[in-house]
């Protein structure tokens, strides 16, 4: 392993963020504010307790997954889309690495932001609600896998992208919706059946159930399956990630 | 001396089906300058990129210090720095960091000392924390310069260095080169000037439609090319060359009514003078004189053109 170089990826990619530190730590404790103002004040008003908690705190694991998941993403589209775009991708092709090391730099450094931004919101929810977590160790490690699985998913999208509207287009017409369909500001009980039934289809139900068990201690679907469903999933960019670099695709000519 | 690159057969044909390079073969020996010429699309930039790793190769093998740049990647490239043609920088970078971040990729380990010396050289100190938008394109080439040679690379690719630079930053850039080729590096660079070629490089190499037509010394190449001929009309065909004129080996053609004389230009005396004095004096009398040189642009139309010269 050519750790020299996955170290000074990381440290170049994590330059960047550093840069803008200051956008990168406010634009998520203003958000979450807005969010308890709206949901948790004007919402959370009419709607008492879901399964026991108060949906102030019903609603924290959705909204840390619903950013973790998109600034995961689009850390690592752009991370990677950037150099093919202006061309210093010629460096990283004719370096002495392998995709291993070039993985772990871009999907390391995007998923350290995106947990970055996830223990900001963390935190600036305890300013709103009284928290309490149940399950810490498996909240951290549900919120790193968390991190690094859609760091790889955005790191396959940055590969596959060919211009700007397509590295928006995935995370805006398929993850933003399953996000949201998630049950990120609802427990899935309070759906009529047939919608339960088809929102077990999607993947991001789990991530968010297996989440919030962490926290409260109950969930939508057994924990099991949470982890099963995060789990496949990183298997699944990994070996996605894997093929494109045995076959050059979208990277080398 | 044993070859540092070498290069056999090599084929590359793009997505498209179009054949970019057509069998290439070619050695560069340890610590040497080779420039190679070629009209635009010629293959140049397919050719370091393929070594390089930066396009696969179709077929055919290439390696560098004796490690096939497929099976041996990682020591084949460890031993290159390349200067692309296009002047790809991340524009919100600072020098510095580039130039470290070039140096980590390549698996060597922080050595800030070394990076000074490198951009001091390539008189970049003073803007080591300037960001690359902030320079000019002359000095953005010095960048990408100062990138490849952060990993102190035992083989230097420079892909046109001089294309759209000054004439005081070509003369510098000349400079650099041959500070590193005194250090011992293998420069292979590509250039559309000839005077380039002629100033720096050991030998010369022309490519053209993807194929190597010619690489050759170019001190044999400029010796083929510092031959001039005269060609003496003579008012009236002769039989043979009279024998006082023996001494100026002189070629009868055009069925014996002129003389070709060939003479070096870059010798002290051409022998024109006494040549012309001593046609006189053996009765041969002159209707007209033209001269006629090779010079290497005319030997690299003439390859490129497609017929041999
Ligand atoms: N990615 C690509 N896909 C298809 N064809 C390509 C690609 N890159 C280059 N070519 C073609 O390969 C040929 C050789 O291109 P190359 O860039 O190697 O030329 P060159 O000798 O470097 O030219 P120049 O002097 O203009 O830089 C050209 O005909 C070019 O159109
Ligand atoms: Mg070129």
């Amino acid at each position: 392993m050519n750790w020299q170089a996955v170290r000074s990826i990381y440290v170049f990619e994590m330059a960047r963020f550093f840069r803008t530190l200051m956008q990168s730590f406010i634009s998520p404790v203003i958000s979450t504010s807005l969010y308890f103002v709206v949901f948790g004040a004007a919402i959370g008003s009419r709607i008492d307790q879901v399964d026991g908690v108060s949906y102030g705190a019903f609603i924290v694991p959705g909204l840390i997954m619903l950013s973790v998941m998109t600034q995961a993403i689009s850390n690592a589209s752009f991370g990677i889309y950037f150099p093919k775009f202006i061309g210093t991708i010629y460096e990283l092709l004719s370096a002495p690495v392998n995709f291993l090391e070039i993985v772990i730099g871009y999907v390391g450094a995007a998923a350290t932001k995106a947990l970055f931004i996830g223990v900001v919101i963390l935190a600036t929810s305890a300013l709103f609600v009284d928290l309490q977590i149940q399950y810490p160790f498996a909240m951290i490690a549900f919120m790193l896998l968390t991190c690094v699985s859609f760091a790889l998913f955005g790191f396959i999208i940055g590969i596959w992208a060919q211009n700007f509207e397509q590295l928006q287009l995935i995370p805006l017409l398929i993850v933003t919706p399953l996000v949201f369909l998630g049950g990120s500001f609802y427990s899935i009980s309070m759906l009529p059946p047939i919608w339960q039934t088809i929102t077990l289809f999607n993947p991001v139900v789990y991530l968010i159930s297996g989440f919030r068990w962490a926290f409260f201690g109950m969930a939508d679907v057994p924990i099991g399956l949470s982890l099963l469903a995060i789990a496949g999933f990183t298997a699944l960019c990994l070996i996605a990630v894997w093929r494109i670099f045995k076959t050059g695709w979208r990277i080398r000519k | 001396m044993a070859a540092i690159l070498s290069v056999r057969d090599l084929v590359k044909r793009y997505d498209g089906g179009f054949e970019a390079l057509s069998g290439v073969t070619l050695d560069i020996e340890k610590g040497e300058i080779l420039a190679l010429l070629g009209p635009n699309g010629a293959g140049k930039t397919t050719l370091i990129s393929t070594i390089c790793g930066i396009t696969e190769g179709t077929s055919g093998s290439v390696t560098v210090g004796g490690h096939d740049i497929v099976n041996g990647y990682r020591d084949s490239r460890r031993m290159i720095g390349l200067v692309p043609q296009e002047i790809n920088l991340e524009p919100f970078e600072r020098v510095i960091n580039t130039v470290r971040f070039s140096r980590g990729l390549f698996g060597k380990p922080k050595n800030d000392a070394y990076l000074e010396k490198v951009l001091r050289e390539l008189s970049l100190w003073d803007k080591k924390d300037s960001r690359i938008m902030e320079l000019s394109g002359g000095m953005k080439r010095r960048v990408l310069i100062a990138k490849a040679l952060s990993h102190e690379p035992e083989v230097l690719f420079l892909d046109e260095p001089t294309a759209g630079v000054d004439v005081e930053l070509r003369k510098d850039m000349w400079k650099i080169v041959a500070g590193l080729k005194a250090s011992g590096t293998t420069i292979i660079l590509t250039t559309h000037y000839i005077e380039e070629a002629e100033a720096i490089a050991d030998r010369i190499g022309v490519i053209a439609k993807g194929e190597l037509l010619l690489v050759e010394e170019k001190q044999a190449l400029l010796t083929r090319m510092g031959q001039k001929q005269l060609q003496i009309d003579l008012t009236t065909a002769i039989e043979a060359v009279p024998d006082a004129l023996a001494a100026y080996k002189l070629e009868l053609v055009d069925t014996g009514r002129a003389l070709l004389y060939s003479y070096d230009t870059r010798g002290e005396r051409t022998g024109i003078t006494s040549l012309l004095a001593d046609l006189a004096s053996a009765g041969l009398t002159m209707r007209d004189l033209q001269t006629k040189q090779s010079s290497l642009e005319d030997i690299f139309v003439g390859l490129v053109a497609g017929d041999a010269a």
